[in-house]
């Protein structure tokens, strides 16, 4: 590879993961691991982009986002697609990532090592604390709250409602 | 003027991963019908979230399928422009929604087998398969939670939820057989790994299903006959009206993109 592509690439991928996600604005698409991989192929910008959920809505946008931000950096005429492997997972957002989201008054999914998955158990998922005072006392309003990818709580002690990214 | 039909090759794998994308793609349809209608809001966001899950792994087939196809069609043609006999969903998936008893059971019923199946896909021999599996399975383990805690709620409810959700059983039951069915040209795909075996899920599905019953107070329907057709495209008198309402603005304005 020859020196101007390497700094073509470098430029289409700052480009790309600056573009915030469009449900978490708080998030940018490289921090929530749905910016897997810029190349470039006969001089032409490649971007490969996996969805959270199978229907995600929000990957039109985000294409749409992705291309006009790398026209702005002057890249034209980039291709950009979804890839499938390896699944995204929950367990890539970083703590930074995750504190981000708490400080935007949404729940954050528990991390890797919490044990068996939330999901299998009936009626009994594990309460995630509230974004604003930090009580456990929580409990689920909704399973699918404003995004698939999120569901809807309130938190007993400071009467607070907020949204809990799903563990996935 | 409206659009031609498409014809599709013959192929066992493609036919597999098509009926896969129909499984997904018409009960996705269904539960877009409760859009608007639903007895809370809560419900119609949940029925509409789980329909844009069902869709999404519905496209990703269809990509999938054009890829072994490679006859130039996509998940439009596929989608809106084949005929009802041409579709290769279970029989299970076209049934109306009728009451919301019959709409969670349906989706219980389903879900219990479609998680079981998406993990043992996960393992397949076919690498697009398998890299959709690992997408399905959390999405499918969130459908049937979604639908065990409702299929409680209503049987162990009021007298009303209790019989609307039994009656909801006792119709939908007949239609399980078919997930469990092996059609002969798959029998080749589950020897090579690319598809998993359905037997292995049956047990399971019965016990995860039963733990259910019971918490609900509600009877599992006894051995019966098991309604067929659906993978070989002898479809039950909803499909054509569902198509018929899914295709019009499509096949009208050809074409067309938004």
């Amino acid at each position: 590879m020859t020196a101007p592509s390497i700094t073509l690439r470098q430029r289409a991928w700052d480009a790309a993961a600056a573009v915030p996600d469009p449900e978490l604005p708080v998030l940018t698409i490289a921090e929530l691991g749905i910016l897997r991989a810029v190349e470039i192929v006969d001089g032409r910008a490649e971007v490969s982009i996996t969805p959270t959920y199978s229907g995600c809505p929000a990957m039109a946008a985000i294409a749409l986002d992705i291309d006009a931000a790398l026209r702005a950096a002057g890249i034209e005429n980039a291709r950009i697609r979804q890839v499938l492997s390896p699944a995204w997972t929950t367990d890539w957002l970083t703590a930074e990532a995750r504190a981000k989201l708490a400080a935007a008054g949404i729940a954050p999914p528990a991390p890797a090592s919490s044990g068996p998955r939330a999901s299998s158990r009936l009626f009994d998922p594990s309460p995630p604390p509230c974004p604003r005072c930090g009580s456990t006392a929580t409990e689920r309003i909704a399973e699918f709250g404003a995004t698939a990818c999120k569901s809807l709580w309130r938190c007993t002690a400071c009467r607070e409602p907020f949204d809990h990214f799903k563990c996935h | 003027m409206t659009i031609t039909s498409i014809d599709v090759a013959e192929d066992d794998l493609l036919a597999a991963v098509l009926a896969r994308a129909d499984d997904a793609l018409i009960l996705g349809h269904r539960l877009s019908e409760w859009c608007g209608h639903a007895p809370m809001p809560e419900e119609d966001l949940a029925l509409a979230n789980i329909a844009l899950d069902l869709i999404g792994q519905a496209r990703a087939l269809y990509d999938h399928a054009a890829s072994i196809e490679k006859s130039g069609h996509g998940e439009d043609d596929y989608a809106y422009r084949r005929d009802p006999y041409q579709f290769r969903n279970i029989l299970l998936v076209e049934q109306p929604n009728g009451d919301f008893a019959q709409t969670i059971l349906r989706q219980l019923l389903y879900s219990a087998f479609a998680h079981a199946w998406w993990q043992a896909m996960a393992r397949s021999a076919d690498a697009a398969l398998a890299a959709i599996a690992a997408k399905s399975v959390p999405e499918s383990a969130y459908h049937l939670r979604h639908s065990a805690e409702w299929t409680i709620r209503l049987g162990d409810g009021t007298e009303e939820s209790h019989r609307r959700a039994q009656d909801a059983l006792d119709a939908l039951f007949p239609y399980t057989g078919e997930m469990f069915a092996i059609p002969v040209a798959e029998t080749r795909l589950i020897a090579d790994g690319v598809l998993a075996d359905p037997a292995p899920i049956h047990p399971v599905w019965e016990q995860s299903l039963g733990r259910i019953f019971a918490e609900a107070g509600l009877t599992r329907p006894q051995p019966g006959w098991m309604q067929g057709g659906g993978r070989s495209g002898r479809h039950s008198e909803h499909l054509g009206p569902l198509l018929a309402e899914m295709q019009i603005l499509p096949r009208t304005h050809p074409g067309a993109v938004w």
